[in-house]
């Protein structure tokens, strides 16, 4: 039965859009397979715009694992801005995939990667154009398999009535197992419709299946308990660990957008996991243990992805990138390569030390020196051991030192406000410490031409971390805190002018923290804010802290919880959390160890160069961290002239 | 140094592309290509591109054009069919030709469009046709960056009527630059057949530019031809002008007629470097 595509009916709306280029996909390296030859379709979505969706890694390798497999096929679908959205309903035409021009109802699956809660709106709005009943409850075994990922869906509760399925941790091979039940089960004529189909993934184990948990509450609004409803279905869902990444070497060909889009490079991401056991990051705890891919392995996608796409631009990704054990020799090797090629190299994410400093000076050898960006994250030496982020002033003003000498001039520092235990005067220190990176730079560069841009951002508890159990700090605190720094920076008369302050407003955050660690009665919250418009809550045009504060009055009226309950609240050792039953592999009492060690400031070192901390993750894996050396040199590639 | 002219087309969904998006595009299927590439001089060296005269966004095209500049020689064939490979589907690099003179853009005095009006019917689009050129001037404004414009989109105008039949090749002027419009492959992706007129624009290049859309809105000036769905608007040539046929011709034909071994045209290292891979 063959699906027709909608674009001639979109084209005609398309003159009258912003960017209709977004919507037409024809992408580099993009695939459109024959519908009839596959017996299992995925519609794969990123629900943020285009040019924030494209680049995105985990929708891009899923898509290219997927369409490798013989009679599976997946298509790529984004958010429509508010302007094609509008036309769309007008003109009753459906959400639709950039590779065909499908409608997303007609496909099996319909998978959602969400990095950030704020795209839960977006899902809701996705859902409505594709036809697909927003509660999950309501579709039939016509409609799609809704099924979230990313990061997000470590705690995938407040969108629990509105997917049919979460997955957590790495999709290369779930998603394979998934196509493969779903194959099986519509081969044999699909037996017992939906139900059973959703009852084959939880019994997997690794699948969450959120109509099989019925969610018990105590009379005070906490969690008394959550318990599976069907035989066969797991107390806990466990996460998808890929081991060995040089067996995926994805993508193999990155799509190239023709429209333009926030990342204009390639990326190789050199490792996943971290070790570093930073308190306050969810992205850290959730994906252990560490898996390096080898220096060859990242050789090889460097060179064939520059072929394949003409990039001029590669970012070795990962989420601290200097701690490769072999980054120095992959950071040579690859400068050496592409030395007369024009290619440049960045490395996101590194850590302040002077390592660091050789690295980004191999990485610019012919470009210019402009900025180095380093993350100390708290402004005190005492708020940097609470959130275990061991580095000392001295560490960081010897770093900067050795960058200004090297002909850098431009230091930006991230940090964050609002982290467990914080008082004004930890805050304030980020300025002293500015100050002392200015002073030092001026010094060692001799010149007065020196920056250091402070970036500051609001910190949200997440699931999965030891602040989990943490208060978060009111919009209104958060606001006071940053407004006495930005007035002693100001005030600074000898170094105030060289330095730039870049903050938001502690708003968001907190809508952010009420999805990050909210329960299945946040649902009602974000279905009334999607019904009273709200769209693109990442964009700060669209965001609306009013439309969210009214909306949870509203739908969390009688339950006798609000927004504060559930983010500036402290929760205890003995409290449900909605997530316990989602399994990160990390020890829950682990966790709470780090939380206490966290408020007796103390720090824990690394586990891939100290003893094991027992976070719970290796054994329960059956694994060990897997990094280097490999001891190998990439070797410079034949010049073909 | 050498200078290859490229003709180019944006054909299909991927009219949509803007200009910026082409150059984005072009550039990487250079490096992809390993095309050896001059670049410019500074801080941040830019392959030497020129572009001329490019195409509205969300307006198709068979003929536009842009001009590199190499460090090496290469077979203008050989190098067009390679950035073929290297581009996207639709933006199509479809002639090249060894540059010669520097007029190039000079030579760009005039395009022919093609405007595929849906759900109207032929004849009243020949009415307002006739209407329009019946029009002494035909004031029409446009939103620009300063604001509200108000222009005259009669004079350019040098030919504007109904092609022959929906569907069946566009009656089209004879010029080197027109055999290879036959392939055209966005046919399927049009929307509402039916009654569909076609309209063939030819327009010479002045200042202020007046476009198809100043044409269409001057049709709804002159004779209140309100389409009901947006023309698909197509460029199908651009070039000199023989100012006595009215024909838009090839603007490589210079290029094509001049002597072949350019001895002693400024390229004279051609002997010194390998040829192009055969």
């Amino acid at each position: 039965m063959p699906v027709e595509s909608v674009f001639p009916q979109l084209e005609a709306l398309l003159p009258h859009v912003q960017k209709p280029i977004q919507y037409v996909g024809g992408e580099l390296n993009s695939t459109v397979k024959d519908w009839d030859a596959a017996d299992v379709r995925w519609a794969l979505m990123y629900p943020d715009a285009y040019e924030v969706g494209l680049p995105n890694q985990g929708v891009m390798i899923l898509y290219e694992v997927l369409n490798e497999r013989e009679g599976v096929l997946a298509e790529r679908t984004y958010s429509v801005w508010p302007d094609l959205e509008k036309l769309m309903r007008e003109h009753d035409v459906p959400q639709f995939t950039v590779d065909a021009h499908r409608p997303v109802g007609a496909f099996d699956v319909f998978g959602v990667s969400f990095a950030t809660e704020l795209g839960y709106t977006n899902l809701l709005t996705a859902l409505d154009l594709s036809g697909i009943p927003l509660e999950a409850k309501d579709r039939t075994e016509d409609h799609p398999i809704v099924m979230a990922g990313g990061h997000a869906a470590f705690n995938p509760e407040p969108i629990a009535d509105y997917i049919d399925v979460a997955v957590i941790g790495d999709g290369e091979q779930a998603v394979l197992e998934v196509s493969e039940i779903i194959r099986a089960w519509k081969a044999e004529g699909r037996p017992g419709g939906r139900d059973e189909v959703l009852l084959r993934l939880a019994r997997t184990g690794g699948v969450y299946v959120p109509r099989f948990y019925d969610v018990e509450y105590l009379p005070d609004g906490r969690i008394a308990r959550v318990v599976p409803n069907r035989s066969g279905v797991p107390w806990r869902v466990s996460k998808h660990t890929v081991m060995d990444l040089d067996e995926w070497p994805y993508p193999k060909q990155p799509l190239v957008p023709l429209a333009e889009t926030v990342h204009e490079r390639m990326s190789v991401e050199i490792f996943r996991g971290c070790t570093r056991g930073c308190r306050f990051c969810q992205a850290g705890m959730i994906t252990r243990p560490v898996r390096e891919r080898s220096i060859t392995g990242i050789g090889d996608m460097v060179d064939k992805g520059l072929k394949n796409t003409g990039f001029e631009e590669v970012g070795l990704l990962s989420l601290s990138s200097a701690d490769h054990s072999e980054i120095g020799d992959v950071a040579k090797g690859l400068a050496d390569r592409y030395e007369e090629d024009k290619v440049g190299l960045s490395l996101p994410s590194t850590r302040v030390d002077a390592f660091n400093i050789d690295l980004a000076n191999e990485l610019t050898r012919n470009g210019r020196r402009s900025g180095l960006t380093f993350a100390p994250e708290g402004g005190s030496e005492r708020i940097r051991k609470v959130i275990n982020k061991m580095v000392s002033e001295d560490d960081l003003i010897r770093t900067v030192a050795t960058a200004y000498g090297n002909g850098w001039r431009q230091v930006k520092l991230y940090f964050m406000c609002g982290l467990p235990t914080e008082t004004d005067e930890d805050v304030l220190q980020i300025g002293d410490m500015a100050v002392n990176v200015i002073a030092k730079g001026r010094e060692v560069a001799q010149s007065n031409d020196i920056r250091c841009t402070v970036s500051i951002g609001g910190f949200v508890p997440k699931p999965h971390t030891p602040f989990q159990w943490a208060p978060q700090l009111s919009a209104e605190e958060t606001d006071a805190r940053l407004g006495k720094l930005r007035d002693k920076i100001r005030g600074d008369k000898k170094y105030g002018r060289s330095i730039g302050f870049r903050y938001h407003d502690g708003k968001p955050g907190i809508v952010e923290g009420l999805l990050s660690r909210g329960d299945r009665r946040i649902g009602a919250v974000i279905r009334e804010v999607y019904e009273r418009g709200g769209r693109f809550d990442g964009w700060r045009e669209y965001f609306s802290y009013d439309l969210w504060m009214s909306s949870a009055a509203e739908a969390l009226d009688g339950t006798g919880v609000d927004v504060d309950w559930y983010t500036t609240r402290e929760r205890s050792y003995e409290e449900v959390l909605p997530w316990d039953h989602l399994d990160s592999g990390l020890d829950k009492d682990w966790l709470w160890e780090d939380w206490q060690d966290a408020l007796d400031e103390t720090e824990v070192p690394d586990c891939r160069w100290d003893p094991c901390f027992d976070c719970g993750v290796c054994p329960q894996m059956d694994t060990e961290i897997q990094i280097g050396p490999t001891g190998k040199k990439l070797l410079p590639l034949t010049v073909v002239k | 140094m050498q200078r290859v002219r490229l003709r180019y087309t944006k054909r299909g969904r991927l009219r949509f592309t803007s200009h910026r998006d082409f150059q984005r595009a072009f550039e990487r299927a250079l490096r992809r290509a390993e095309v050896p590439m001059a670049y410019s001089a500074g801080f941040t060296p830019h392959p030497k591109v020129s572009y001329a005269n490019a195409a509205p966004t969300g307006t198709g095209s068979e003929a536009e054009y842009l001009e590199i500049a190499l460090v090496q020689r290469r077979d203008p064939e050989q190098l067009r069919a390679l950035l073929d490979a290297c581009m996207p589907d639709g933006l199509d690099v479809v002639d090249a030709v060894e540059a010669h003179g520097s007029d190039f853009s000079d030579r760009l005095e005039a395009s022919e469009w093609e405007l595929r009006l849906a759900r109207v019917e032929p004849e009243t689009a020949r009415a307002a046709a006739e209407a329009f050129l019946a029009a002494e001037t035909v004031e029409v404004e446009r939103r620009t960056k300063k604001g509200i414009r108000t222009f005259d989109a009669r004079a350019a105008v040098l030919a504007l009527g109904v092609s022959p039949a929906p569907g069946a090749p566009p009656g089209r002027s004879p010029g080197p630059g027109a055999g290879t419009v036959a392939s055209r492959q966005d046919g399927a992706d049009r929307p509402g057949e039916g009654g569909c007129a076609i309209l063939r624009l030819v327009v010479r290049h002045v200042t202020p530019a007046v476009r198809p859309d100043d044409v269409l809105s001057g049709l709804r000036a002159t004779a209140d031809l309100a389409p009901p769905v947006p023309a698909a608007v197509t460029r199908l040539a651009q070039g000199p002008l023989d100012e006595e046929s009215g024909a838009v011709t090839d603007p490589f034909a210079p290029d094509r007629d001049a002597v072949p071994e350019p001895t002693g045209t400024g390229v004279s290292s051609a002997g010194t470097v390998p040829g192009p891979t055969a």
